[in-house]
């Protein structure tokens, strides 16, 4: 493998490990509050996918962005209204079940809906621009996705740490009942986690959706699972450590594909959970929990 | 002096940089009813935890009928952190897990009640004889053990009758009154076949009268089964009527021992209850 | 209920099954649906007990059961395609030399393919069982993943045949099929009734007392997933005997779904619910909902709604409300008895008119 060759590689799995990142924080943030593993989320994306398609076809892609984002994360709200309200006092396995549940609807309605052949993504003429630093060309798709995640995640830090609504989270995070006591309107923040977690989404999917060029209704189940990996490696909610988690597995995947194990790559992302959950189950970021007997 | 049951050397726990038990030392002979007091936070339960493998200690050892069940010292990020004393005393990791040590003839009870429960009392009790039964997977399955299994239920019937829950034994666990769901764990943990008897708070949340009740049901038992008893509890009527000693804990560390008279007169206790008189 | 009454009713509907049996056996031609359905329901009801074993009575959220399927699926098709025609299956790589002339007879076939998912179960488990619940459900969802991905690699052509399937898998009789699933699901019903099972149940309701009462955790657990992953074999096994060609993407991700939707509206931790809900829902699904999927016309319009795909959106809605209002599924924790049965059957009048008297309260 040439220097220029191992440069682009790295480069593609960067940009791939960003899309993954932003999707990764939508679980970690869900598992902090709700301790759910939200299966849908994957299947968030995914849609987001054909929310994009739609309305770029009816309102060109400037208008489409915006459009997009809105409905993603109108969905996101209105399934956790929908599915995962309901059984909050539940047992944790009927609520995950909820979720397999939901991500299991969204798929059979969206075959359903544009049947299970794949449907062009829209190019997005700049996006897809061409650019050349020495032997290393890429679109601007890929420069510009580890660059919009990096400042996304400062900015969510920036809320988390310093503001009300954050103080909050990291609030309900910890002791869902107290921080109720201490007046705080538990259903706000939910919402707030679901509304963060479905707009990065959104975002991902269309970084991620414009190097793949197609959406299918299956295409958002594998990229999840990885994404919810990934955010089990950093340290499950742990911003920062998603997102570490993300690039990781972005650029091992690209790089297992570059040397034809792509069989393996997705066994692999197993792999790394399975050795990850053996030797340090909290992850990178975690922090450990003690059970009260 | 009948024999020591239960050892407790040098035990500390510590919890990042909170030590919740700070050098616990203590023993129960053989025959004894013994209580372990102290205000709320004390580290009564953790001891507690300790005993019964739980939670491993950060250091010390236990020993129950002479054999040392638990056993450890400061490792890994922890020799740096530890804040007990007797660093260095202790140089043998010995850890029994909580089945082990139940299998022993060490039995507890929770401090917040922890039944079975969805399954009913019957199922509760009869449960704790799975522990003793000679069957493996195969045999159990293709039924070539009932003449155990019967012998078993005989057993969880007999002991239903003696601490009085026969009549309800097909009722689900968590549908008991607060007080038979007291009397279910205490069933439930002689059907192990313990020797030494382990009461987290057994009295926690029950009237006068039924801590009278009590009291005369833990006394029966021991009597009935040959126990020795090691309780926490905060009803000090209770805890004075049927201990021969007590130990009393206070921020983790032990303050007095002796028996109820010498408690109920030490200066120590008094203060560590009712706090000390500012203008002293 | 008397124990002979009892009997007497078992035993009739016993008969009364073989006799049905028997009927959809010799009229095989007319009714072609009603017989595939029966066998795949009774295949998925064993798979699905066994998840049962795991998620609903020792409390473990699991989610491996396509990659124990696949492992006795490709186990037992590798060694009871015949011999004389596996040249025409491996036609790209040809067969390993090692097991290109070893056949088993079904029965043994079966019972090794169990063994092998069931070791495998046995080294995975002691690192996984470990895990907290959903760290569990991921770990064994990303080993069902794993081995899935290594069936399809090319690295094993020569003996899975990689990504293009085995074919020509000996077919059995729907006796035998039904047969062995019935004697599979009793095995694990016995199981669970004995005092291993009161032990798995102690787990799933409280591991720290479990523990008190000198059940060891990681045994227990691991004899539960062993155990639920040999009858997970067996019933990929039986899945294989039943389609007669597999390959890989019969045993994706959606395979355990499907097995732990069935579970759920059968109700977790109930055999008989799983059972009842793995004939209704591939009833359903494979038969009895088609109807969604073929164009409807009533009185000369043309309905929109009804075309490919509609089934699984009225499916997939249908298990969300189960989720979300009928949480305990069909069977909650209970079994059938004949006196629920019979209890249930009496009671229907009375339902109907409370139902009645409900409406007119409300018209009021």
């Amino acid at each position: 493998m040439s220097l220029s060759v191992f440069f682009q590689h790295c480069l593609t799995g960067i940009s791939l490990g960003g899309a993954y990142a932003l999707i990764a924080i939508g679980y970690t943030m869900v598992y902090g509050i709700l301790r759910l593993i939200n299966f849908a989320h994957g299947d968030i994306f995914m849609v987001a996918g054909y929310f994009m398609i739609f309305a770029t076809a009816t309102f060109g892609w400037m208008a489409g962005i915006p459009i997009m984002l809105i409905c993603t994360v109108l969905l996101g709200v209105v399934i956790e209204k929908a599915a995962y309200k309901p059984i909050r006092t539940a047992p944790r396995m009927s609520v995950m079940i909820s979720a397999i549940g939901v991500s299991y609807l969204l798929q059979n309605l969206t075959t359903y809906l544009f049947t299970a052949l794949p449907k062009p993504f829209p190019e997005i003429p700049f996006l897809k621009k061409i650019f050349q630093i020495g032997p290393v060309s890429a679109s601007l798709v890929t420069f510009l996705t580890p660059v919009l995640t990096i400042v996304l995640v400062v900015i969510l830090v920036y809320i988390t740490n310093h503001t009300k609504i954050g103080m909050a989270m990291r609030a309900v995070s910890r002791d869902f009942e107290t921080s109720r006591l201490m007046g705080i309107k538990i259903n706000n923040v939910i919402s707030i986690t679901f509304v963060i977690g479905s707009f990065l989404a959104g975002v991902g999917s269309l970084l991620y959706f414009t190097d793949r060029m197609s959406v299918t209704p299956f295409s958002g189940s594998l990229p999840g699972l990885k994404c919810f990996v990934a955010a089990v490696i950093g340290g499950i909610g742990s911003v920062p450590g998603a997102v570490v988690g993300g690039f990781v597995i972005g650029i091992c995947e690209t790089f297992l594909i570059a040397l034809g194990y792509s069989t393996f790559s997705d066994a692999f992302t197993f792999i790394l959970l399975i050795i990850m959950l053996l030797f340090r189950p909290t992850g990178l970021f975690g922090e450990k929990m003690i059970d009260k007997v | 002096m009948s024999k020591t049951i239960l050892k407790v050397e040098d035990i500390t726990m510590q919890f990042g940089g909170v030590v919740a038990v700070n050098n616990f030392c203590m023993e129960v002979h053989e025959g004894e009813i013994v209580a372990l007091i102290g205000p709320n936070g004390a580290g009564k339960t953790t001891a507690f935890n300790v005993i019964t493998g739980v939670y491993a200690p950060t250091n010390g050892a236990v020993y129950f009928d002479e054999n040392m069940i638990i056993s450890n010292f400061p490792q890994g990020k922890m020799k740096k952190m530890y804040a007990g004393e007797n660093h260095g005393k202790y140089t043998k990791k010995v850890e029994k897990t909580p089945d082990q040590i139940t299998k022993l003839g060490v039995a507890r009870t929770f401090q917040n009640i922890r039944l079975f429960k969805s399954l009913t009392v019957f199922e509760n009790v009869l449960i704790a004889k799975h522990m003793r039964s000679k069957a493996n997977v195969f045999s159990a399955t293709f039924r070539m053990n009932g003449k155990e299994e019967k012998k078993n239920r005989e057993e969880t019937m007999k002991l239903l009758e003696i601490v009085g829950l026969a009549d309800l034994k097909d009722e689900i666990a968590s549908s008991l009154p607060y007080g038979k769901q007291r009397h279910l764990e205490i069933a439930r943990a002689l059907a192990t076949e313990p020797k030494l008897l382990l009461l987290d708070e057994p009295a926690a949340g029950m009237n006068p009268q039924e801590t009278d009740e009590l009291t005369a049901f833990i006394k029966r038992i021991k009597e009935q089964f040959g126990l020795t008893v090691f309780m926490i509890e905060h009803h000090m009527d209770l805890v004075m009527e049927i201990s021969d000693r007590i130990y009393v804990l206070d921020f983790g560390k032990p303050i007095a021992s002796g028996t109820p008279d010498e408690i109920q007169n030490n200066k120590r206790v008094i203060e560590a209850y009712l706090g000390v008189p500012e203008d002293e | 209920m008397k124990k002979t009454t009892k009997m007497i009713c078992t035993l009739i509907a016993a008969a009364a099954f073989i006799a049905l049996l028997v009927f959809l056996e010799s009229n095989k031609n007319k009714y072609g649906m009603a017989v595939t359905v029966l066998q795949k329901g009774f295949i998925l009801a064993v798979v699905a007990v066994s998840m049962n074993l795991l998620n609903g009575f020792t409390g473990l959220f699991s989610l491996g059961q396509a990659g124990f399927m696949a492992l006795g699926a490709y186990a037992y098709a590798i060694f009871t395609i015949p011999v004389e025609s596996r040249g025409s299956v491996y036609y790209i790589s040809g067969i390993h030399p090692a097991i290109e002339n070893i056949e088993f007879p079904m029965v043994v076939a079966l019972i090794f393919a169990g063994l092998v998912a069931a070791a495998f179960a046995a080294v995975i488990g002691f690192p996984v069982l470990r895990l907290k619940s959903d760290y569990l459900a991921i770990a064994t969802l990303g080993f069902s993943e794993i081995i899935r991905a290594f069936i399809a690699s090319p690295q094993m052509d020569q003996i899975t045949n990689g990504s293009y399937g085995l074919k020509s898998i000996p077919a059995a009789n729907i006796y035998m099929v039904i047969g062995l699933c019935i004697v599979c699901i009793t095995i694990m019903a016995m199981l669970i009734n004995s005092s291993y099972g009161r032990a798995f149940k102690a787990i799933r309701e409280d591991e720290i007392a479990a523990e008190a009462m000198g059940i060891n955790l990681l045994k227990h657990k691991e004899l539960a997933f062993v155990i639920s992953s040999f009858f997970a074999g067996i019933g990929g096994a039986l899945l294989a005997m039943f389609m007669r060609s597999i390959d890989s993407s019969t045993f994706k991700i959606a395979l355990t779904y499907d097995i732990l939707l069935i579970v759920v509206i059968g109700g977790m931790g109930s055999i008989t619910g799983s059972v009842l809900s793995a004939l209704l829902v591939t009833a359903s699904k494979e038969w009895w909902l088609r109807f969604f999927d073929e164009p409807l016309t009533i009185a000369g319009v043309n309905i929109p709604l009804f075309r490919n795909g509609f089934r699984m959106v009225i499916f997939s809605i249908l298990l969300m409300v189960v989720v979300l209002f009928y949480r305990r599924g069909i069977m909650g924790t209970n079994e059938f008895s004949w006196e629920g049965l019979f209890g249930l059957i009496k009671s229907i009048p009375k339902r109907i008119s409370s139902l009645f008297r409900k409406k007119e309260g409300a018209a009021k």
